[in-house]
């Protein structure tokens, strides 16, 4: 029996060999202006190449 | 560091530093609570003694066995090393600029007593800023770029569109300038509403990548606050010219943004009128406000607002499962694809990449601080000047506030906001307690949507 499901998220170690570009959006920009969170931003990163 | 919640039908177990996400059953979660606090004869023990009605203790025991294995390969319990490299992305693009709130009118047509910007005039004179002080805003968010590609800007109020003819002007400059730089501009208009019409409505669906349009839900919600100088509200003005934009947007971003308060925690109503009003991006936001201010949340409020976060979660897997699906600003959280671990110990941009522009030309570390005069970081002519402030916002990052330390949200929300944190705390490295607490339900909630999402779409 299964108990455990690990789902497929980005690898955030891995994420340290090619990010940090700083394409992606400021943090609060566009929509809430009031309270600050990076969780909902989209990766821009046109190089990235990591494994998940 | 893990953290462990359950929500609707999900046991949820989050690995905080690989970013690692499970879904376990219940056994999985008993032995995963008592992993770290006791032996693996204790913990097989005390978790068959629950269960063995269910399972055998072989089963428990291989159960336990995964636990190690998750453990060993880094998606469990592992250690948050980034501290050292907290500071690596701001230093690395020290100096780089690639956004910019404008502050094109210091001035608003409504007056709303909420506001955080005191109806549009930042505590000081009205104004509206010039092309001219415009354009050298955008030549100086140019200079300073660096290799960086995308450039955003904020047309931002007061009410931006009290100095429409001056947006216009101004866009077809950056779209003159753009290429010769290898630039490429994003603009956001954030609107009340009140002065659209069918040339802004072309205008903003051509040139704006995303459109903010205030909207607090419910008519005596929204007309509670959103008044005319006259007292009037101002929701049937708006609401068929924001459907109209919307209709004519053809699929471009933009989100109707509301303001909860003291008078309606229970926001989910309000996310169901927009819903009923045929908008589906939506965002609402607590209310920005000192504690002495009448609509100011209160901690009643807060458990209200938290048990609203779950409904909301419930209603979006609901509609997803019923083809109807909407968004919420918070909710959206790309798994998979997410910001890098840079962006998520870095900290909010604020004073480093991304900065406010006043009506004549003063720069500031964001929005929120415009106003304050010892948080002036320079000017569009001179560039920032002031090295002390400067330093402080480069070297705030998620590991400068003490609290966050040991917060499971840490790398969700990098350190939160730093004009939250200055207005509670009187520090940008302090936090706002009442938003944190919000903010790890949000993120519960978000990704329990995504959790559900997924497994509709298998």
């Amino acid at each position: 029996m299964k108990h455990i499901k690990t789902l497929k998220t980005r690898n955030l170690c891995e994420s340290a060999k090619n990010g940090g570009c700083g394409e992606c959006q400021t943090s609060c920009q566009s929509a809430c202006k009031t309270s600050c969170g990076i969780a909902n931003q989209k990766c821009e990163n046109a190089e990235k190449k990591e494994s998940k | 560091m893990i953290h462990q919640y359950k929500l609707f039908d999900l046991n949820i177990v989050l690995d905080v530093a690989s970013g690692s996400i499970h879904l376990v059953d219940d056994i999985a979660y008993d032995i995963i609570a008592l992993f770290e606090s006791c032996n693996k004869e204790k913990v097989v023990s005390s978790v068959y003694d629950k269960y063995k009605n269910e399972v055998s203790l072989k089963e428990v025991e291989e159960c336990y066995m995964q636990v190690v294995q998750l453990k060993d390969n880094g998606t469990l319990f592992s250690k948050d090393n980034f501290e050292s490299v907290a500071g690596k992305l701001k230093a690395k693009s020290n100096g780089i600029v690639k956004a910019l709130c404008l502050h094109v009118a210091h001035t608003c047509n409504l007056n709303c007593s909420y506001c955080f910007a005191s109806q549009g005039k930042y505590h000081g004179d009205r104004a509206i800023m010039s092309l001219d002080v415009a354009k050298r805003a955008l030549d100086f968010l140019v200079e300073n770029s660096g290799s960086r590609h995308n450039l955003e800007v904020d047309f931002f109020g007061g009410e931006p569109l009290m100095n429409f003819k001056m947006l216009k002007d101004l866009v077809a400059y950056a779209r003159s300038i753009e290429k010769k730089h290898n630039k490429n501009f994003r603009f956001t208009l954030t609107t009340n509403g009140v002065l659209i019409d069918d040339e802004v409505i072309e205008f903003a669906n051509k040139e704006m990548s995303n459109v903010v349009l205030s909207l607090d839900g419910r008519k005596e919600v929204h007309d509670r606050f959103r008044v005319y100088y006259n007292g009037k509200g101002s929701y049937d003005d708006i609401v068929p010219k924001f459907q109209k934009l919307v209709k004519a947007r053809g699929g471009k971003d933009y989100y109707m943004r509301g303001t909860f308060t003291h008078y309606n925690p229970d926001f989910l109503e309000d996310i169901k009128t927009m819903l009923d009003l045929g908008f589906t991006e939506l965002s609402m936001e607590p209310v920005v406000c000192a504690s002495t201010d009448e609509s100011c949340l209160t901690g009643s409020d807060l458990e209200i607002v938290k048990n609203e976060y779950e409904k909301l979660a419930k209603l979006m897997i609901e509609r997803q499962n019923q083809g109807k699906p909407f968004t919420f600003y918070h909710y959206m959280i790309d798994l998979n694809d997410g910001p890098c671990i840079y962006k998520r110990i870095s900290g909010c941009g604020s004073g480093t990449e991304y900065m406010a522009v006043t009506p004549w030309g003063d720069l500031y570390p964001c929005h929120q601080f415009v106003g304050e005069e010892k948080f002036k970081l320079g000017d569009i002519y001179n560039g920032v000047n002031n090295t002390e402030l400067t330093k402080d916002f480069q070297s705030c990052n998620v590991y400068s506030h003490s609290e966050c330390k040991d917060c499971w949200a840490r790398l969700y929300c990098s350190g939160g906001c730093a004009a939250n944190a200055y207005h509670a705390t009187g520090s940008i490295r302090g936090v706002y307690k009442n938003g944190c607490e919000l903010f790890k339900k949000r993120m519960e909630c978000a990704i329990a949507v995504q959790i559900a999402k997924m497994q509709s779409e298998d």
